[in-house]
């Protein structure tokens, strides 16, 4: 990686497949849902230029405030949550032999679950009458009802994304962990160092880029979540777990309101460009100062 | 010293496991059971083992066509997201030209994108081009996210292959495609097979432009089974013998990748 990559604009014959491709299924209908922001759609034959007025419309929704507010709780609770376990499982994930395997594909089972699956199965096992959890809860004494109560439906929502993408954490700080020679831990033997240390002065720097990477990801994805809410909850009670696409999917396809939810799908849009502009230069910052420390 | 760290290790595994696992048995457990069963009473194993809803989602073509449909579209994705990108993840880890970081950039933007932004306009897109309930638009739709994956885990593989010996086969005289095919492929096999992998992933899981793109030739088993759930009376043995049935096809294929896993994920950088 040392050496500098020859300059070769011939390379954009390769790289154009992918152009068109992508360009068929994001630009063109990016174009469309610009067209749809500034007009309204009366009935295909009519429709009126309206400017900004979507926008302004959709700025001043108090269900959308809502919505983001929920959004950003949740993603924040599901960083929160999942990072540290995910570290801590990859730590105790066995390294070699047929238990890694074994582990390995377990704990990758739930990622590999299709999403409103995952939605089914915590359906009939929260589920006060016929679910595990619920019936256990309930026996307990527990007045636990996640389509009742909204805060039992926000917690079964994040304990059943945790279940979910937690492994994706763990996989990502397992495969960092593996990367590390063995060198590092005899020299840390030799220098009676505790486990603590190990983590802190060994480990937790070796994990730095995958754990980036973890973080970020898993706030983009939770920041999109719309089918195991969809399934599980419906958004409700009420709308305690109307998360943004959940919002927007109601708008756009439920209500058919065009215009509105054009503009509220360029805002969404906008609002993750911009964290992946931070999350690209941030991967490459990671990507040369972990180069920089090799030996 | 070492000992009792090596239990609270085990112990919290062993939790874990559990935690991952439990929900799982449940819906396992409850596709053997009857309807009546699973209101009536509360068993942790079927009091009368059925196989009744599995052969009903095999004799049923609304069920089982679902299965074949998710994954025609799934299949139809992978190939095509991995072909096109395999020249461009090459270009991408090999040469620097106009814009490269910015196309790069770009591509990620895609993955990140909420699927829902596009639903609308995707709509409107496959309904005007007559593609609407075809397999072609939900795998054409998956691309948008799958793409983008695909480059990102290949140039990262690729780039750990010395560039050195690319430059070699041109000297010998090897033509473009033919070192790409005989040398260079084999050489990144297991980079292949990961992206492969999460692109099969991907498509397999995603419901809502799958759901939204069908109607009724294309329907893909998710969309079948929020039918079930939205319906009136539930269908409860059914459906946790179809979300089993959904899970076997991952479990299979994270079966075969398995060694390539945490491999892929340090290298592609995933």
């Amino acid at each position: 990686m040392t050496q500098v990559k020859p300059v070769n604009q011939r390379a954009w014959f390769l790289v154009a497949p992918v152009l068109v491709c992508v360009a068929f299924s994001a630009l063109l209908p990016l174009m469309t849902v610009v067209n749809y922001s500034v007009q309204d759609i009366i009935s295909p034959e009519r429709r009126v230029f309206v400017g900004t007025e979507w926008f302004a419309q959709v700025l001043r929704d108090e269900e959308l405030h809502g919505a983001l507010v929920r959004q950003l709780a949740f993603s924040f609770a599901v960083l929160a949550v999942q990072i540290p376990l995910g570290i801590l499982l990859a730590l105790s994930m066995p390294s070699e032999g047929w238990k890694a395997s074994a582990v390995l594909v377990l704990i990758a089972l739930s990622l590999l679950i299709p999403w409103n699956v995952v939605g089914t199965i915590w359906q009939i096992y929260g589920r006060a009458d016929i679910g595990l959890l619920g019936a256990a809860l309930q026996k307990l004494g527990i007045d636990y009802s996640y389509t009742g109560n909204a805060r039992d439906a926000w917690l079964t929502v994040l304990a059943m994304d945790v279940w979910h993408w937690t492994p994706l954490v763990a996989l990502l700080c397992y495969a960092g962990l593996r990367s590390i020679p063995d060198a590092y831990y005899q020299a840390a033997r030799i220098d009676g160092a505790s486990r603590f240390a190990v983590f802190r002065y060994i480990q937790l720097p070796k994990m730095r880029g995958v754990l980036m990477i973890a973080v970020l990801l898993r706030f983009m994805d939770s920041f999109m979540i719309y089918t195991e809410p969809f399934v599980l909850t419906g958004g409700g009670p009420g709308n305690a777990t109307t998360f943004l696409s959940q919002y927007l999917t109601q708008k756009a396809v439920g209500q058919f309101d065009l215009g509105p939810a054009a503009a509220f799908s360029l805002i969404y849009f906008l609002i993750i460009l911009l964290l992946c502009f931070v999350l690209y230069n941030w991967m490459l910052r990671v990507g040369t100062s972990g180069r920089e420390e090799l030996p | 010293m070492k000992k009792p760290a090596f239990r609270v290790r085990s112990f919290f595994l062993a939790a874990y496991l559990l935690f991952a696992l439990l929900p799982i048995y449940w819906m396992a457990m409850m596709s053997f059971k009857t309807n009546e069963e699973i209101l009536s009473s509360f068993t942790l194993w079927p009091a009368t083992f059925t196989w009744h809803n599995y052969h009903t989602i095999f004799t049923d073509a609304s069920w089982y066509s679902g299965y074949i449909n998710s994954l025609i579209y799934v299949g139809i994705n992978t190939v095509t997201a991995v072909l096109v990108a395999l020249p461009a993840a090459y270009a991408f880890s090999r040469y620097s030209f106009l814009g490269d970081k910015h196309v790069f950039f770009w591509l990620l933007t895609n993955r990140m994108t909420p699927p829902a932004v596009f639903l609308l306009p995707f709509f409107q897109l496959y309904t005007t081009v007559g593609l609407m309930d075809t397999h072609i638009a939900v795998a054409m739709a998956h691309l948008l996210f799958n793409v983008p994956l695909a480059v990102w885990i290949l140039e990262g593989f690729m780039s750990g292959i010395p560039r050195e010996i690319d430059e070699t086969a041109y000297i010998d005289g090897y033509s473009f495609p033919r070192f790409f095919v005989t040398i260079f492929l084999p050489l990144i096999k297991a980079g292949v097979g990961v992206a492969a992998f999460f692109c099969f992933m991907f498509s397999w899981v995603e419901l809502l432009l799958a759901r939204t793109l069908t109607s009724v030739n294309a329907k893909p088993i998710v969309a079948t089974m929020t039918r079930t759930v939205s319906a009136a009376g539930m269908d409860w043995a059914t459906l946790a013998a179809a979300g089993v049935l959904t899970i076997l096809p991952g479990a299979l294929v994270i079966w075969f990748v398995r060694p390539y896993i945490a491999k892929g994920f340090a290298m592609g950088r995933v």
